[in-house]
């Protein structure tokens, strides 16, 4: 890079975000005239000025109005995919509502893994992956307890074809649940397990007890994922399952983790971190927008997204979350149970020093953006 | 052994369930039970149900008897001549009244073609799997059910001749449609119910086009000339009236003018309509605010003695008088007597309402439309043969609705209206398409009802030809005349000082929250502010405890709710309804302490 240049893009360095700056350096030709290169940037440092938004100007509802008339249109029902082999999956105005109301529990959590090079081109590897990721449970293997009153023995026998498809043995479950049946002494062979009372014989409670505490005890896969899924996508095999488990999935070597997605925006925001979160929840609400042929600028939903993340928490758009930080007493009593609101704020004395919208509005002032923001400055003699 | 039940009541059992249902049927077709009998047999169950009691919907059916029915020629002839009824069909078994239960053990045929020997009964029109009201859509069958359902909604809310004594009734809301036609295209079921005594709609010439988008969105164009020659002319009555209420000890309502000394007289000129009787004379123009009905009433609360000598002066003023917006001519009075023996008067009012911008108009096929613009005649398109249509319908209104009935109608009517005769549009039996194309080729016009139309203003020729026909066409009672309401000033709530919702009340239309939203949007914030100004008020506000003072007249100064005159006011304007607010607050025992600095 000539020397005058650098200069130039020195110059620069404060109007704009480094990023756009690398991006002018990148596609502006290297021999490029000084007097060129001036015109591009002062060309640039205008349009970057002009697509400010401007001091005054409403975003957030501007924001709220942009989701909000489009989401009117949205169907309520979303699509099952009867018969056909994907996964159910909470589309539309409910899993909107849910993502904004940065709900815990959400109703389809969902992963798709993606697999770094060699792996994920494998049909095989990629089905076997799939098999060994789905929780499985003592009980979903037995096919039969039996309990001897006499013997005083617990024994279990095993489905073969099941043991067969989820590639276990005996042995192996043997090991797996030896940590839980302390007490017991466990014989089996290669269809069934027997455990029988270490010392002198109990009450049989204590047994049955034993096949209730068993019954939960995982066998193998991870936990949470309740169902998987390989589809092909692209060129490539991907993992689709029902229920997370972000933590776990990311830490397997084969994985691979930069394209790796859970829908559940909290538990992003444990494993990932805060803009993790930030960047799920523009992306799980765009997905929807775009599913249902609607047209919102993104950019409106990253200052939604933004709002709930600002916190360095993630807090949703309702009384507890969001609403709750706001300044104005007579804001948050203006949005959902105002009378809890005002006590609280008789309580501690609070003030209200009506800086935002809705509490001019319940005055009637003049609300302070627009027209209604700029004050008068004069010099008092 | 079959289980027997008599009105889901068990009350016995029978070796054979077939020989018994069929033996109860002989007996009721034999006429020795009621028709409203029926008998089923439940397989599933293997339950023999005899019902007779009330609230089960039938309907008549031919009965098929080895694929034959019983309904023979010699039944229809005497049935035209008037030698049998209807009920000796039934008496005689020919026809018979299933419900919903006999229906499961019954085999239905349409029509005699399909009839096997299986059948045990057949329609006697398949026309019949609709009511009343959907049955008078003409082509009906051609239409998606959902607009069929609307356009038989849309006729009950027609204007015509409802009652032929409408002129000694006193209906609210009564409509009469000055001259109602019978339909060109009609069905069966018109003739059936008598339709031409009642008709309830105009044949219009109706043009399926866009012209200056006047119909664009559900519009329709009147043709204007039409309509001063009288098109869907209707009028409108509605009664006022008023009774002499009895009240404890002796006191009454009285009828008559009031004395000026009456409390709360109106002006003199209000009264000016009214006869010596105290009400008005007929074919009075009366206008908004006139008494139509005058009458005082005794004192609300007799609270004192001097006040039982019911001199002229305690007694208040309860006139009936035309409230905002309205207007008519007195048309007709009625001095009677009601079930108490309280006098009553009844004063109709009549108004002619001559088709306007907004007036609702529909056709029978769930197309309805307000009027967007009346347009003289000489400026309406025109045909060659130079008819110029009544009415302009969109066509965009037809691709989505899909309703085929409506072009259908419009080719009949104009086979009708060219042949001098009616076309039966019946439901699963109108005439064919193809029959009425080529009557009407044979009438000297084009099959497909198109025509060479020219722009009434330029008089060029229009580029495409013109969807064009006469369609029955029905004015609804939605008029804007009973709707238009518009303020600036007016009345205000007593609680809020927030002017009043409703036309009755002369209201404003409130500017909502999202309204109000768009506003910010915008970032108009000093106009936002003035909209929502309609209820503020100056208030003192007390600087030392923050609270709203109030202005003591006798000391000309305002005043502290605490520190009475020991402290600094201040003037601040606010609306009312935070105002009211800071009172709610202190009901519940919060302290809503303001906080006042300088504006600049």
């Amino acid at each position: 890079m000539k020397k005058d240049h650098e200069e130039l893009y020195a110059q620069y360095e404060q109007e704009f975000p480094l990023a756009l700056l690398q991006e002018i350096q990148s596609k502006v030709p290297a021999d490029i005239s000084q007097e060129k290169l001036q015109r591009v940037l002062a060309g640039v440092h205008d349009v970057y000025v002009k697509s400010k938004v401007s001091p005054g100007e409403c975003v957030g509802l501007v924001s709220a109005e942009s989701i909000g008339e489009p989401g009117t249109q949205m169907t309520l029902n979303t699509f099952h995919f009867a018969g056909v082999s994907e996964m159910n999956v909470t589309t539309g105005l409910p899993r909107i509502i849910e993502i904004f109301d940065a709900r815990k529990d959400i109703k389809t959590p969902m992963m798709e893994i993606y697999f770094k090079e060699p792996h994920n081109k494998k049909v095989e590897f990629v089905r076997s992956f799939a098999a060994g990721l789905k929780e499985t449970v003592f009980s979903d293997i037995v096919e039969e307890y039996t309990l001897n009153i006499f013997d005083q023995v617990l024994r279990v026998s095993f489905n073969a074809s099941l043991l067969e498809d989820f590639d276990l043995e005996v042995k192996e479950i043997v090991k797996q649940i030896k940590l839980k049946s302390k007490g017991f002494e466990l014989s089996h062979t290669d269809k069934d397990i027997s455990f029988l009372h270490k010392g002198k014989p109990e009450e049989l409670k204590s047994l049955y007890l034993l096949k209730e505490k068993l019954r939960n005890v995982m066998i193998k896969g991870l936990k949470g994922i309740r169902q998987v899924l390989p589809v092909k996508r692209g060129d490539e095999f991907v993992v689709l399952t029902s229920g997370t488990n972000l933590k776990d999935v990311l830490q397997m070597k084969e994985v691979d983790g930069a394209r790796t997605l859970s829908n559940d925006i909290h538990e992003i925001h444990a494993v990932l971190g805060i803009e993790g979160a930030r960047q799920a929840i523009i992306n799980e609400v765009y997905k929807v927008v775009e599913a249902q042929g609607l047209n919102i600028d993104i950019r409106h939903i990253m200052l939604v997204a933004d709002i709930m993340c600002a916190s360095g928490n993630v807090k949703g758009i309702t009384r507890y979350g969001v609403v709750s930080e706001k300044a104005s007493v007579l804001a948050r009593a203006s949005f959902e149970t105002p009378i809890k609101h005002i006590i609280n704020a008789a309580l501690e004395g609070e003030v209200d020093y009506l800086t935002s919208v809705v509490e001019n509005v319940m005055i009637n002032q003049p609300v302070p953006l627009g027209t209604g923001l700029p004050g008068l400055v004069t010099k008092m003699k | 052994m079959v289980d027997v039940y008599l009105n889901s009541k068990f009350v016995g059992t029978v070796d054979s369930a077939l020989s018994f249902v069929d033996n109860v049927k002989d007996v009721r077709r034999k006429g020795d039970f009621s028709e409203s009998v029926n008998v089923y047999y439940d397989e599933k169950a293997d339950e023999v149900h005899v019902l007779s009691d009330e609230g089960r919907a039938q309907r008549p059916l031919i009965v098929i008897r080895d694929g034959k029915m019983l309904l023979t020629e010699k039944h229809l002839r005497q049935l035209t001549d008037g030698e049998i009824t209807w009920f000796d069909l039934v008496r005689q078994g020919i026809i018979e009244y299933l419900d919903t239960a006999e229906e499961e053990n019954a085999l239905v045929a349409f029509s005699e073609e399909e009839l096997t020997s299986d059948h045990t009964h057949m329609e006697i029109t398949p026309g019949s799997i609709c009511g009343l009201a959907t049955s008078l859509v003409p082509f009906g069958n051609y239409n998606q059910s959902s607009r069929l359902i609307i356009g038989s909604k849309n006729q009950k809310q027609s204007l015509g001749f409802y009652a032929a004594n409408y002129h000694l009734r006193m209906d609210m809301d009564a409509n009469i449609l000055h001259y109602p036609q019978m339909p060109i295209v009609k069905t069966k079921i018109h003739d059936v119910t008598g339709y031409e005594d009642h008709p309830s709609g105009q044949n219009m010439i109706v043009a399926i086009m866009c012209y200056d988008g006047y119909n664009m969105e559900d519009g329709v164009i009147l043709n204007q000339s039409s309509v001063q020659r009288g098109l869907a002319r209707s009028t409108y009555f509605r009664p006022v009236s008023a009774e002499e209420l009895r009240y404890s000890g002796g006191l009454i309502d009285q009828v008559g003018v009031p004395d000026k000394e009456v409390k709360g007289y109106r002006t003199e000129q209000e009264y000016r309509f009214l006869e010596a009787d105290g009400i008005v004379y007929p074919e009075a123009k009366v206008g908004e605010g006139d008494v139509v009905i005058g009458r005082t009433s005794p004192p609300r609360f007799l609270s004192s003695v001097e006040e039982y000598n019911l001199s002229a002066t305690t007694r208040r003023e309860s006139s009936l008088a035309l409230r905002h917006g309205e207007q008519g001519v007195a048309d007709f009075v009625v001095i009677t007597e009601n079930e108490e023996g309280n006098k009553l008067v009844q004063v109709r009012l009549r108004e002619e309402r001559i088709p306007e911008i907004g007036d609702k108009f529909t056709s029978r096929h769930g197309q309805k439309g307000v009027t967007g613009i009346l347009i003289p005649q000489e400026d309406l398109p025109f045909s060659a043969s130079g008819v110029a249509p009544d009415l302009i319908f969109t066509p965009h209104g037809i691709s989505s609705r899909m309703t085929i009935s409506h072009l259908l109608e419009l080719v009949g009517g104009k086979v009708g209206a060219l042949g001098g005769r009616f076309v039966d549009g019946t439901l699963f039996e109108a005439e064919k398409e193809v029959d009425l194309r080529r009557e009407l080729l044979e009438l000297g016009f084009r099959e497909d009802g198109l025509e060479v139309f020219y722009d009434g203003r330029t008089g060029k020729k229009m580029l495409s030809l013109i969807y064009v026909g006469n369609m029955y066409y029905l004015r609804l009672r939605h008029m804007v005349a009973n709707k238009i309401q518009s303020r600036a000033r007016g009345p205000i709530q007593l609680l809020t000082r927030q002017p009043t919702e409703g036309k009755a009340k002369e209201g404003g239309l409130r500017l909502g929250e999202m309204e109000k939203d768009t506003f910010i949007a915008h970032g108009a914030s000093l106009l936002l502010n003035e909209r929502f100004g309609s209820d503020k008020v100056v208030v003192p506000i007390c600087l030392k405890s923050g609270l709203l003072g109030y202005y003591d007249a006798r000391k000309r100064a305002p005043v502290s709710p605490i520190y009475g005159d020991d402290t600094e006011i201040s003037y601040v304007e606010i609306s009312y309804g935070f105002k009211l607010l800071l009172d709610e607050l202190l009901s519940l025992g919060v302290y809503p302490k303001l906080l006042l600095e300088d504006k600049f």
